[in-house]
């Protein structure tokens, strides 16, 4: 870190826990539940394939079909879908690696497919896995779920599960954290080390997310200033 | 990487997530009803061969074209080669028609280097699709990928190349490719067929194939060169055979897992016999297969990242 002249002591970057382990297991039961409801899996309803977006995506994608049988018995297909192929903005950054995608083998034909990711932020992935759910075959519907929506979209697109809406600053950064990739389950705040914040992003309009707000919701977006 | 000139110049982490991302293209494509990938769109690649090829050319434009990138074959015969134009020039000329990446192959050891330089104020990549009897690095690759496949990884395996190493630019990329991964290496040839200065290339060399054959984990069998060869290198290719030809009876001296690689094109009956060719040891097709995957994990990781400002 940095020593600033200013202030005195340099100004360490915060964090601040959005999420603790329980919180994440009672929003991913919760996520579950709303999708049994949503797409009546168990009543015959519609054959629902859960497709994580790597890294994070994955895991949770699994977590929420193991939900999802343990509340109804009826186990949804679940795979990854990697989207850096198909990714907007690959010119503008250093390679990535590529991720390993898992289709389930019957398909997505026909299917009702929940996408699933950590966190939902501008959209651009979202839209690189609209494209790369294409080249898979032709899904009945795509639906979207997220553990974590933090506003400031580019892409005219919204979820249909919302664990938890954060309104946040662009500059901040919310990670997430699943025991499967990093060892412990939790989300977290982080604000840059100036404490510097450009804008405010409380408004998007994710409030229209069809989750009832949590009662842990942060403050609304004066807060942020 | 900016270019890909040589196996001897990759280092094991680049050449690692290059075989990485092979593998996860490859399974990416596996299955599915559109084998394309956009990832490439609006980029533009293009071969030039100066030597005929048909596995090498064919994979390369596959490879780019399952990448979305528009892929533009030229070749020596029907360009202005032909009217006497320098290599110097046309490279120049294809950059300035909007090449981001030329992949050549070329007759003379050492061009592609030349054009690298040539080229690489304009930010066109370039690849080295064989130059002479100097290197073949994505044929070094593909034959890692199917290596690892086959034995599970390439390190610590004791991996035999035979044959006419002289002219062999698979047998250079390979030994430098494998060692790069942990390999060892040992090269059999007739004392005709081995190049002056191999005992710099840090492996073995032997002329004896037999007592080799049991303690290898995979035994790669080269061309005999014959458009290469101006006399006198064996008596006749059934001598050659004899000595050096992968036959059944060969094959099966191998431990039970060794595979059996060629890099293609085969003369059946010199250096692999037909038996071991179909054989399920041989994974002459595999290689083939993956040399599409390869070369493409090589357009990804030319083209795909951040927009070179050279």
């Amino acid at each position: 870190m940095a020593s600033r002249p200013s202030a005195g002591a340099a100004v360490p970057a915060e964090e601040r826990e959005l999420l603790s382990a329980e919180d994440v297991a009672r929003t991913v039961a919760r996520i579950a539940h709303q999708i049994i409801e949503k797409t009546a899996l168990d009543s015959g309803g519609s054959h629902v394939v859960l497709l994580g977006i790597p890294t994070r995506g994955a895991p949770l994608a699994r977590r929420i079909a193991e939900r999802v049988s343990a509340f109804t018995g009826v186990r949804p297909s679940v795979g990854a879908l990697d989207i850096t192929l198909y990714r907007d903005d690959l010119r503008k950054q250093p390679n990535r690696p590529i991720e390993a995608s898992s289709v389930p083998v019957e398909g997505v034909d026909d299917a009702l497919v929940v996408l699933v990711d950590d966190v939902l932020f501008s959209g651009r992935t979202v839209r690189s896995a609209l494209d790369a759910l294409r080249d898979q075959g032709r899904p009945r519907s795509v639906q979207l779920a997220v553990l974590v929506d933090r506003g400031h979209r580019e892409l005219p697109i919204r979820a249909d599960y919302v664990g938890k809406n954060v309104p946040t600053a662009r500059s901040e950064d919310v990670a997430v954290r699943l025991t499967e990739v990093d060892g412990t389950d939790s989300v977290l705040l982080r604000r840059p080390a100036s404490g510097r914040r450009e804008d405010s992003g409380a408004e998007d309009g994710t409030g229209e997310a069809t989750n009832e707000p949590d009662p842990g919701e942060v403050g609304p977006a004066g807060k942020e200033q | 990487m900016r270019h890909l000139l040589t196996a001897e110049e990759l280092d094991p982490d680049t050449a690692s997530a290059v075989l990485d991302t092979a593998d996860m293209l490859k399974s990416t494509l596996l299955g599915r009803e559109v084998r394309k990938l956009p990832t490439l769109r609006g980029r533009t690649v293009i071969t030039m061969f100066y030597e005929n090829s048909t596995r090498t050319r064919v994979s390369f434009e596959v490879a780019g074209k399952w990448m979305s990138a528009d892929v533009v074959n030229v070749s020596a015969s029907g360009s202005s080669t032909g009217k006497g134009e320098s290599l110097r020039d046309t490279a120049r000329t294809l950059s300035a028609a909007g090449a981001d990446c030329v992949i050549l192959r070329h007759q003379a050891s050492g061009a592609p280097q030349r054009i690298a330089e040539w080229l690489d104020p304009t930010g066109t990549r370039v690849v080295n699709a064989g130059d002479g009897m100097h290197e073949h690095p994505t044929q070094a690759l593909l034959d890692a990928a199917t290596l690892r496949e086959r034995l599970g990884d390439v390190a610590g395996r004791r991996i035999g190349i035979v044959g006419d190493l002289l002219h062999s630019r698979v047998a250079r990329s390979n030994t430098h490719l494998l060692r790069t991964l942990g390999a060892e290496v040992v090269l059999i040839a007739p004392p005709t067929l081995v190049p002056e200065g191999v005992r710099n290339w840090g492996v073995e060399v032997t002329h004896d194939l037999d007592s080799q054959l049991p303690g290898l984990d995979a035994v790669m069998a080269l061309r005999v060169q014959a458009e290469r060869m101006h006399g006198g290198f064996f008596p006749t290719e059934r001598e050659y055979s004899v000595g050096y030809g992968l036959n059944a009876a060969r094959t099966a001296k191998l431990p039970e897992h060794a595979v059996v690689l060629h890099p293609g094109p085969m003369m059946r009956g010199t250096e692999i016999a037909p038996r071991v060719a179909d054989s399920a040891r041989a994974a002459v097709e595999q290689q083939v297969r993956n040399g599409v995957h390869v070369r493409m994990a090589v357009l990804y990781h030319l083209l795909a990242g951040e927009e070179n400002t050279a």
